[in-house]
């Protein structure tokens, strides 16, 4: 799968000017409200046409603004998810499910029927009217929907945005199964880091309608331009292989480049690599090796950089090759006497590494 | 109670009102929700010009269109003389033409109603079904039409109840015939020209009260099976 996408769009004073492009997988949108990101997945799906630009799929020309093409939405079969669900209030959750079967080009099977409904966990909402269900129900029902239509490209904007952060709890597993199940590439809108983290495997990054830059997830969402937007978010992404402790079913080990990670294992099998988000704010920087704590993870490492930001300190921490990012306070870091190069230990708590 | 029974004229001009109704709520449906949806979607020039078309009868005095129907649908008007000339057909002095001028007199209000919910429609869902392939076509037949149900339901019965009571122009367009255009309302009008003729003005008064009443409950009974239907979101 090849995925071309240029566009070129005022709105206002807001200006688009974006260009990118995916190969299969996962590629999330990245950047904050405001940045383009839901504009651009539109003029993928046709929902929206730019004053100059060009789509192209698999060398299929979907747009192209110079020479006047245009394939309307319905004729694109990408699959989209609202960040509402935007469920048909007067059918049935199967009806719901079943709407894009008449115009897909290979009708899904009743065995695709089936793994999907069991995918996402709806078989018992099969009967309802889409009103009764809740907000991560109706949001699962229509992941469904737009699977079902047997998409070539599944567009999601923000999926998980309207919902609180249990339903987003309930739904990001299932987002991660259809990665790894269903085969069909994904362009990912989002602003949270945590979800991005978890579920792309290409970054673009969007800022002010322009790509700030594109590419792995790890290198993008680590860096400063990230905590410039969302300071909670802010921190180091960490990838590593899956391994699991005899001992102790409840946890899992990440092995990193050189150390390793202890995280809450929820589901998490053997060999599996995964991504772990390490907010910079909950990341302890110790100058001995500390003794008597309840945190399972200390790093040890060497201070590579030291970035004043107002009255906090960004730390970056170079542990065997992973960088570590830390927020302390500029009292802190004064009172520690911190300095570049110096070995220190980052100190991050499992439950903090919570997926 | 002998005076409470309707006597066979009667009961024709009861039978040619239901017909004449139901016919002219009917014929006018498919346009009327065509229009309907024109002015709830369209975004063109002329818009403001045809809404006013379309709300003329409601303003207008029913003579004045009843009398406009004449000089173009009657036999020797520019629509009508083609009417006959090519497919034989005619308005003028036919109930077919109390028909016309009842559909036309209850058009506005079907459109009004039937506009009215396909705005309240949320475009996003039409928006999302053409993502699941769904052309326009099939859009406006699976997502638009069925959730503007309410309102043509009730647009339909606004027609029907209008047609049940329209007088002026049906009278100046297709006179006061009975048997062939003699409605429940110019029927009530004929007995009230008449001396001694108020019993059977009654008489029919409450035949159009019974059948104006039954239209409503109908009509509400209908909401209430539509908004069951898990539509209250």
């Amino acid at each position: 799968m090849t995925l071309i996408v240029e566009a070129r769009h005022r709105f206002g004073v807001f200006q688009l000017n974006a260009a990118f492009s995916a190969e299969g997988g996962v590629t999330a949108l990245f950047g904050r409200s405001g940045s383009g990101k839901t504009s651009l997945l539109r003029i993928i799906a046709g929902l929206a046409r730019p004053d100059e630009g060009k789509v192209l799929f698999n060398d299929q020309v979907l747009l192209d603004t110079a020479a006047g093409a245009f394939v309307k939405p319905h004729r694109r079969r990408f699959g989209y998810v609202f960040q509402e669900a935007r469920l048909f209030p007067h059918l049935s959750v199967r009806s719901n499910l079943l709407y894009g079967r008449r115009s897909a080009a290979a009708p899904p099977l009743a065995a695709d029927f089936d793994r999907v409904v069991q995918m996402l966990g709806i078989s018992q909402l099969l009967g309802r009217a889409p009103g009764v269900l809740s907000g991560g129900e109706q949001q699962r029902v229509a992941i469904g929907r737009a699977l079902l239509s047997a998409p070539r490209l599944l567009l999601m904007d923000e999926p998980l945005a309207a919902l609180d952060e249990e339903r987003k709890a309930e739904i990001l597993p299932y987002l991660e199964r259809l990665r790894e199940d269903a085969g069909v590439p994904i362009v990912y809108v989002s602003h949270s880091v945590a979800e991005v983290a978890r579920l792309a495997d290409q970054v673009v990054l969007l800022k002010d309608g322009e790509v700030a830059s594109i590419g792995d997830p790890s290198r993008i969402l680590s860096g400063h331009s990230i905590s410039t937007f969302d300071r909670r978010e802010a921190g180091s992404v960490l990838s590593g292989l899956v391994e699991d402790l005899d001992s102790e079913p409840g946890l899992v080990r990440i092995r990193l480049k050189e150390g390793h990670l202890l995280i809450p294992a929820h589901g998490l099998s053997s060999g599996k690599s995964v991504r772990v988000h390490v907010p910079e704010r909950d990341v302890i920087i110790a100058v001995s090796e500390p003794k008597g704590l309840s945190a399972l993870n200390v790093l040890a490492g060497s201070i590579t950089s030291l970035e004043q930001d107002n009255d906090t300190v960004v730390i970056t921490v170079n542990c065997g090759g992973d960088e570590i990012f830390a927020r302390v306070t500029s009292f802190s870091a004064v009172r520690l006497g911190l300095s570049l190069g110096q070995k220190v230990y980052a100190v991050i708590k499992s439950v903090a590494l919570e997926r | 109670m002998d005076w409470l029974v309707l006597s066979d004229e009667e009961w024709v001009a009861v039978r040619l009102s239901v017909k004449v109704a139901a016919v002219a709520m009917l014929c006018s449906l498919p346009l009327g929700i065509l229009v309907a949806y024109i002015l709830a979607r369209g975004r063109f020039w002329g818009k403001s010009i045809l809404n006013g078309i379309v709300h003329l009868p409601l303003i207008l005095p029913p003579v004045v269109t009843g009398f406009l129907l004449l000089v173009t649908f009657g036999r020797r008007g520019a629509v009508g003389a083609f009417l006959y000339d090519w497919f034989g057909i005619s308005f003028s002095f036919r109930w077919t033409g109390a028909a016309l001028a009842c559909a036309i007199m209850g058009f506005p209000l079907m459109v009004r109603s039937i506009r009215l919910s396909m705005e309240a429609i949320d475009q996003k869902l039409e928006e999302a079904a053409s993502t699941l392939g769904a052309g326009p076509l099939w859009i406006f037949l699976s997502v638009t039409l069925p959730l503007a149900l309410p309102g043509i339901v009730a647009g339909m019965i606004l027609s029907f109840a209008k047609a049940m009571g329209e007088f002026g122009a049906t009278i100046t367009f297709v006179s006061n015939i009975p048997g062939e255009t003699q409605t429940l309302a110019s029927a009530i009008y004929t007995f009230t020209q008449i001396p001694g003729g108020d019993a059977g003005a009654m008489r029919l008064t409450l035949v159009a009260v019974a059948i104006s009443f039954a239209a409503l409950l109908g009509s509400e009974a209908v909401g209430r099976i539509l908004s069951r239907d898990g539509r209250a979101s």
